[in-house]
C-alpha cells in the first residue's frame, strides 16, 4: 500500500506506478492487471501491491508462469474491449513473448484494417544498477523501438511514471512500459495527487542548458542531471530525458541541438545499433549543419551484461559521461 | 510406503457417419435436413473454391496459398456448432469454417492476391483473420474467453490449429491459461497427419493429442474429422459445456490433408500415392453426399444442379474480388496507429514524392 506522507503525496516511483493503477482502474472498469505474482504478492517490486485487495483477483490475475501466455491472452483480452496491463516480472524474461508483440501486438490493428485493435500495455522492470541476478539488468529497449506498430515509453521520476502510465493505458495502441528499476525507490518526490496524464511522444528538459545537450532517457537522467550539476559554472549542460522513444519527440531533440551544437548521447543499452544509434541519424538528417563536433555516444557496451560486481562499470557513470561531455566540447 | 495410482484417464473416439455413409442413429445430433443440405454446399463450395485458387495461383493471379481440400468436415462442422455470439480463431487452413461463418469468398481471394483487405472481417461476423504463426492464435482465443466470462456474456471461442501446432509452446500455454481460468474456448486440433512433411508421429510420441487436455486438467476427446456429424456433436457438447460455466475441451479431429501444405510445396516427396488413395475414400463431402442420398434428403437432379450454382458462384466471387478498387501507398501506413505519428507521415511523403518523379 502507498505510504503516504499526511498531507503531501510523496512517493518513490513503485508507488507512483501502483497509484497510477490503483487510479486508473478506479475510473475504467476495464482495466486489468495481469502477470506473474501480481496477486496476493503485489508484484515482486511491490508495484501491484493492494491492488488484488480493492479490485479482486478477476481484475488482478496471478497467471501461470507463462511469459508468451500472459502477452498472447492480454492480446486477446484487449481484442475483446478489455484493457490490459500485462507485468512481464524483468525484462530479460521477455523473449519468449516477444513472438507474441511482434507478431501480433503490434500487427492486429495494421492486418485487420482497423476492425482489430490491441490496447495493451506491457510494463517490465529493466536496466541494471541493483546488483541482481544475471539476466536482470540488460537494456533491450530498442529491439521494441525497431518494431513498427508498437510505441515504447520509458519514465526517469516518479512524476512521469503516474503520468505516463496512464496516458500508456489510455492509449489505443499497444505500449511497451520499460521501467529503471535502479530509480523505483531512488527518487522520492511530490506527485500530483490526483489522476492526470503526461502525453506520449513528449520529451523533458530536465536541466536548461547551451553548451552541450545531453540526450537519454532511464535511469541515465538521473546520472546526467547529475553530471549537469556537477559540471554548473563550467560547462552549462541540457539534459533532455525523451520519455517516449517512440514516437520520438524529435522537435525538442533538434532544437536543442540547433541551440547547443554539440550532443552527448546516454544510453545503458550497448551501443551498436542503440537508440543513440538512430537519434545521430536523425539529428544528421535535420540539423548536420548546426553540429559543432561529432555526436558522442556514451553507454553499455557490445557484451553481455556482466555480473553486478563489474556492472558500474558497464554502466554510464558520471566519469564517463564528463569524458563524452570533454570530447564534443574539445572536437 | 504408500504406493497407489492418483490418476487414470481413457480418451473416447467418436465416429457417427462412417465413410460408407452409414450413420449410427443413436449418437446422431439433431440437425434438420436443411441445415445438413446447408453444411454439404459449404463444403462443396470450399472445395470448388480452392480448385479454383489453385488455378489462379498457377496463373500468378493470386499468391502462395494453403489449400484446404479434404478438412472440410473438421472445418465447417465445428462452425455450424456455434452460436451467433460465440468467437472463431482460425489458424491458416480453416476457410470452410470462415465461409460458414458468413465470410464472403473474396476475402481469401483478395487476401491471398496480396491484399491486406481481406482480412478485414466484416462487422458481425465473430472470426479473426487467420493467423500465420504457428499455434499463436490458441492464446487470444484464451484471452478472448477470459474477457467475455469477464464481461459476464453467454459465448464461447472456437480455436484452430493443427498436429504440428501442438508441438508450440503457445498452444501448450494456452491451454494452461484456459485450464487455470476454467474458461468457454474449444480447441480444436486439426490433426490432417502432416506438418508439411513431418508426419504426426514425430510430433509427439503421445497415442493421441486428444490426451494432451488431460495433462491440463479439462477433457479431451478425439473424433474422426471427416465426419462431419460426429466434428458438429463434439464441438456442440463442448460449446454448450463451456457456455455452463464447465470450463475448456479439446478435440482433435482426424482428417487429412488431400492436397499439397501450400501451393509451394510438393507433398509427393513425402507422402506415397497409395496413402493418398487411401484417404480419397474417406473424402467428407462424398460421404455427406452418401448419407444425403441415403436418406433421399433431395430430388434426383440436385446434385448436377448445385455443381452449376458453386461454380457460378466461385466465378463471381473472382469477379467481386477483381472488381476492389486499387490500394493506394497510403494502405501501407494508416493503420498502422490510430493517428499516424509523425515519422510515418515523413516516410509516406518521401515515398509518394518517388512515385511522382
Amino acid at each position: 500500500m502507498i505510504k503516504k506522507n499526511k498531507t503531501k503525496n510523496v512517493l518513490n516511483m513503485v508507488d507512483a506506478l501502483n497509484q497510477a493503477l490503483f487510479q486508473e482502474m478506479s475510473n475504467d472498469e476495464n482495466v486489468v492487471v495481469l502477470g506473474e505474482d501480481v496477486g496476493i504478492d503485489g508484484g515482486v517490486f511491490r508495484v501491484t501491491d493492494g491492488l488484488i485487495k480493492k479490485f479482486g483477483a478477476s481484475r488482478v490475475i496471478d497467471t501461470p508462469l507463462s511469459e508468451a501466455g500472459i502477452v498472447g491472452f492480454s492480446i486477446g483480452m484487449a481484442a475483446a474491449g478489455l484493457k490490459p496491463v500485462a507485468e512481464i516480472q524483468f525484462s530479460g524474461f521477455i523473449y519468449p513473448a516477444f513472438d507474441q508483440i511482434i507478431s501480433h501486438a503490434s500487427r492486429l490493428r495494421n492486418r485487420s484494417r482497423g476492425r482489430y485493435t490491441c490496447p495493451l500495455v506491457v510494463r517490465t522492470p529493466f536496466g541494471g544498477g541493483i546488483r541482481a541476478l544475471e539476466h536482470h539488468s540488460e537494456s533491450m529497449e530498442n529491439i521494441f523501438v525497431h518494431t513498427p506498430g508498437l510505441k515504447v515509453v520509458i519514465p526517469s521520476t516518479p512524476t512521469d511514471a503516474k503520468g505516463l502510465l496512464i496516458s500508456s493505458i489510455r492509449d489505443p495502441d499497444p505500449v511497451i512500459f520499460y521501467e529503471p528499476k535502479k530509480i523505483y525507490r531512488a527518487i522520492k518526490e511530490e506527485v500530483p495527487k490526483e489522476i492526470y496524464t503526461i502525453p506520449l511522444g513528449k520529451a523533458r528538459i530536465t536541466c536548461e542548458g547551451n553548451d552541450v545537450t545531453i540526450l537519454t532517457w532511464g535511469s541515465s537522467v538521473k546520472t546526467s542531471n547529475e553530471v549537469a550539476d556537477k559540471l554548473k559554472g563550467n560547462v552549462s549542460v541540457e539534459v533532455i530525458d525523451l520519455r517516449t522513444l517512440k514516437p520520438l519527440d524529435i522537435e525538442t531533440v533538434i532544437n536543442s541541438v540547433k541551440k547547443t551544437g554539440r550532443v552527448v548521447i546516454v544510453h545503458e543499452a550497448p551501443k551498436t545499433s542503440g537508440f543513440g544509434a538512430e537519434l545521430i541519424a536523425q539529428i544528421n538528417e535535420r540539423a548536420l549543419l548546426d553540429l559543432q563536433a561529432p555526436v558522442v555516444r556514451v553507454t553499455g557496451f557490445d557484451t553481455v551484461f556482466p555480473l553486478y560486481k563489474l556492472e558500474n562499470y558497464y554502466m554510464p557513470n558520471h566519469d564517463r559521461i564528463i569524458n563524452g561531455i570533454n570530447k564534443v566540447l574539445n572536437f | 510406503m504408500v504406493k497407489k495410482i492418483v490418476a487414470r484417464f481413457e480418451v473416447e473416439y467418436l465416429q457417427i457417419l462412417n465413410h460408407k455413409g452409414r450413420y449410427y442413429p443413436k449418437l446422431m445430433p439433431k440437425i434438420s435436413d436443411d441445415e445438413i443440405k446447408r453444411m454439404y454446399e459449404i463444403m462443396l463450395f470450399s472445395r470448388r473454391l480452392d480448385e479454383k485458387m489453385l488455378v489462379l495461383q498457377r496463373e500468378g493471379k493470386i499468391g502462395t496459398f494453403a489449400p484446404v481440400s479434404g478438412q472440410e468436415a473438421s472445418t465447417v462442422g465445428s462452425a455450424c456448432a456455434m452460436n451467433y455470439n460465440d468467437w472463431s480463431f482460425p489458424s491458416f487452413r480453416e476457410m470452410p469454417a470462415a465461409l460458414a461463418m458468413g465470410l464472403p469468398a473474396e476475402d481469401f481471394l483478395l487476401y491471398y492476391g496480396g491484399d491486406e483487405r481481406g482480412s478485414q472481417i466484416l462487422p458481425g461476423i465473430n472470426t479473426f483473420p487467420i493467423s500465420v504463426p504457428v499455434g499463436t492464435q490458441t492464446l487470444h482465443a484464451a484471452g478472448f474467453a477470459y474477457a467475455m466470462k469477464f464481461k459476464k456474456k453467454n459465448a464461447a471461442c472456437i480455436v484452430y490449429f493443427g498436429d504440428g501446432g501442438s508441438s508450440e509452446g503457445d498452444v501448450n500455454e494456452a491451454m494452461n491459461f484456459a485450464g487455470v481460468f476454467n474458461l468457454p474456448v474449444v480447441f480444436i486440433c486439426q490433426n490432417n497427419q502432416y506438418a508439411i512433411s513431418v508426419p504426426r508421429e514425430k510430433q509427439t510420441k503421445a497415442e493421441t493429442i486428444a490426451q494432451r487436455a488431460i495433462g491440463f486438467g479439462f477433457k479431451g476427446l478425439q473424433v474422426d474429422g471427416n465426419d462431419i456429424f460426429a466434428v458438429y456433436k463434439a464441438t456442440k457438447d463442448a460449446l454448450e459445456r463451456a457456455r455452463q460455466g464447465l470450463g475448456p475441451t479439446l478435440i482433435e479431429c482426424i482428417t487429412y490433408r488431400m492436397l499439397d501444405h501450400t501451393t509451394a510445396d510438393d507433398a509427393s516427396k513425402y507422402r506415397s500415392m497409395r496413402e493418398v488413395r487411401s484417404w480419397k475414400e474417406k473424402d467428407p463431402i462424398l460421404r455427406l453426399r452418401k448419407y444425403i442420398v441415403r436418406k433421399k434428403i433431395v430430388s434426383n437432379d440436385y446434385f448436377e444442379n448445385i455443381e452449376k450454382v458453386m461454380t457460378e458462384r466461385v466465378e463471381s466471387s473472382v469477379a467481386k474480388a477483381e472488381s476492389y478498387p486499387n490500394q493506394t501507398v497510403e494502405d501501407i501506413f494508416k493503420y498502422m496507429y490510430k493517428e499516424m505519428p509523425w515519422f510515418l507521415k515523413e516516410q509516406l511523403e518521401e515515398l509518394k514524392k518517388s512515385i511522382k518523379e
